[in-house]
């Protein structure tokens, strides 16, 4: 096998340095040397979107960047954002409007919808689509998930 | 899948960079955004034994206005390259066609000088490369030298990069005209069936000079120089005239007749739709 290389970065605020073999991709660092499982993986060559994550504030796949390119970064995934309250809009909608079945694709569908919001917080429902688009849901049929979005963008406008 | 194994480089000089390259050989891969190659790794396809990640080479970074239009650094990002001020105020096909690209996730990563080096057929930017008249900046053992991007695409994933060479930047004249870019693709973020990326100069209702290229219907970009030129005539003889300028060929989304009739099909929405806007 390969040499180990050293890496130092902030995974959901906190610095973890660890020995990565160059082969090893975000998703499989985040979960099994991490333990962050709210992160997953499924199609590996960036079509699926499910293993969405944010790399210096921007969503990235993560089966696309390797954790030993990520030497300084900082990461955030569903479990971070959670904890610091960033998808509770959202994460209340998908629960009112069962937008979740499987769940296996929803911590993606959220910081996807996030990135939309964040970027557009008044989005139609064919531009929430069109951002959905980029994360596959195979139980749903995404009815659900776009109402989820679109109530969520109602509820984020009256933050404070 | 998971990558197979490789040995990991992060130089942060182009100097370092094709250094290392010339050692690698056909066994080093430049990573850029990784977008294309890490799904082929991923799934295989490809083995190298040594990857360079060229992400902190400065000298590949940043959007410059010149003194004739725009230069691209081979590493800027395609959401940065579709939210520049100055890349829509000087091209604004490139701003036009960046949210075509896949998805906002693959945008934040992929990078514009990867696209063109990938040069897969139905991407969007090497067909903006060369509506744009690009001039392309490859670096090597032997110096710099530039490529027209219209000499530059040779096939399906073929480019005029030798292996131990380093695309840098693109120089982009200032575009003229009105932008003309629309895509066929089944959802939305998905490679085109067919492209259409370019310009054209309206006076009083006439398209006076066009340039059209059409892309995921040849094996790769290809400027329709007869439908350019027919378009000074009227639109129903341009899209004859790409029966000259096309040789489609079919893939799993759609038969070679299918991207005939789709081209066709893009030429009349864009045409209408700059003669409205230039109304």
């Amino acid at each position: 096998m390969s040499e180990t290389v050293a890496v130092r970065l902030t995974v959901n605020g906190a610095t973890v340095e660890r020995d990565v073999q160059p082969r090893l991709n975000l998703v499989d660092f985040l979960r099994d040397e991490l333990g962050l499982t709210g992160t997953h993986w499924s199609c590996e060559h960036g079509a699926c979107g499910a293993c969405t994550v944010r790399v210096d504030g921007e969503i990235v796949r993560g089966c696309l960047v390797f954790a030993v390119q990520l030497d300084g970064a900082t990461v955030e995934t569903v479990e971070g954002l959670t904890d610091s309250g960033a998808l509770a809009e959202l994460q209340a909608a998908f629960h009112v409007r069962n937008a979740v079945q499987c769940g296996y694709c929803t911590p993606a569908m959220l910081l996807t919808a996030d990135a939309l919001l964040r970027r557009d917080p008044d989005p139609s429902r064919e531009t929430i689509r069109a951002a959905l688009s980029a994360n596959y849901c195979r139980c749903t049929g995404y009815h659900a998930i776009v109402d989820a979005v679109a109530d969520a963008a109602r509820e984020r406008a009256k933050r404070p | 899948m998971k990558a197979p194994p490789f040995r990991y480089a992060r130089p942060r000089t182009l100097a370092a960079a094709l250094k290392l390259l010339a050692e690698g050989g056909e066994t080093a891969r430049l990573l850029a955004g990784g977008q294309s190659l890490v799904p082929a790794l991923n799934m295989r396809l490809l083995e190298p034994k040594l990857l360079i990640d060229i992400n902190d080479v400065s000298e590949l970074s940043g959007i410059s206005e010149t003194r004739t239009g725009i230069r691209v650094g081979a590493l800027t990002r395609q959401a940065v390259l579709g939210a520049s001020d100055i890349v829509a105020r000087r091209a604004p096909l490139l701003t036009a066609a960046v949210p075509f690209i896949a998805h906002a996730a693959i945008r934040n990563r992929g990078t514009f000088g990867g696209s063109l080096a990938q040069a897969d057929p139905a991407a969007e930017l090497p067909a903006c490369a060369v509506a744009l008249e690009a001039q392309l900046e490859i670096a090597g053992p032997r110096g710099l030298r530039r490529v027209p991007a219209r000499d530059f695409f040779k096939g399906v994933y073929e480019t005029a990069l030798a292996p131990d060479e380093i695309l840098v930047a693109a120089e982009i004249p200032a575009q003229r005209g009105e932008t003309l870019f629309l895509e066929l693709a089944r959802r939305h973020g998905d490679y085109a069936m067919a492209g259409l990326a370019g310009w054209a100069m309206v006076q009083q209702g006439r398209v006076t000079e066009a340039r059209l290229v059409f892309f995921g219907t040849d094996i790769r970009a290809i400027e329709a120089k007869a439908a350019s030129a027919a378009l000074a005539t009227s639109v129903e003889a341009a899209i004859a005239a790409l029966d000259h300028d096309l040789t489609p060929v079919a893939d799993f989304n759609a038969s070679a007749a299918m991207k005939r009739h789709l081209a066709g099909a893009l030429l009349r929405r864009a045409c209408a739709a700059v003669m409205a806007r230039a109304a």
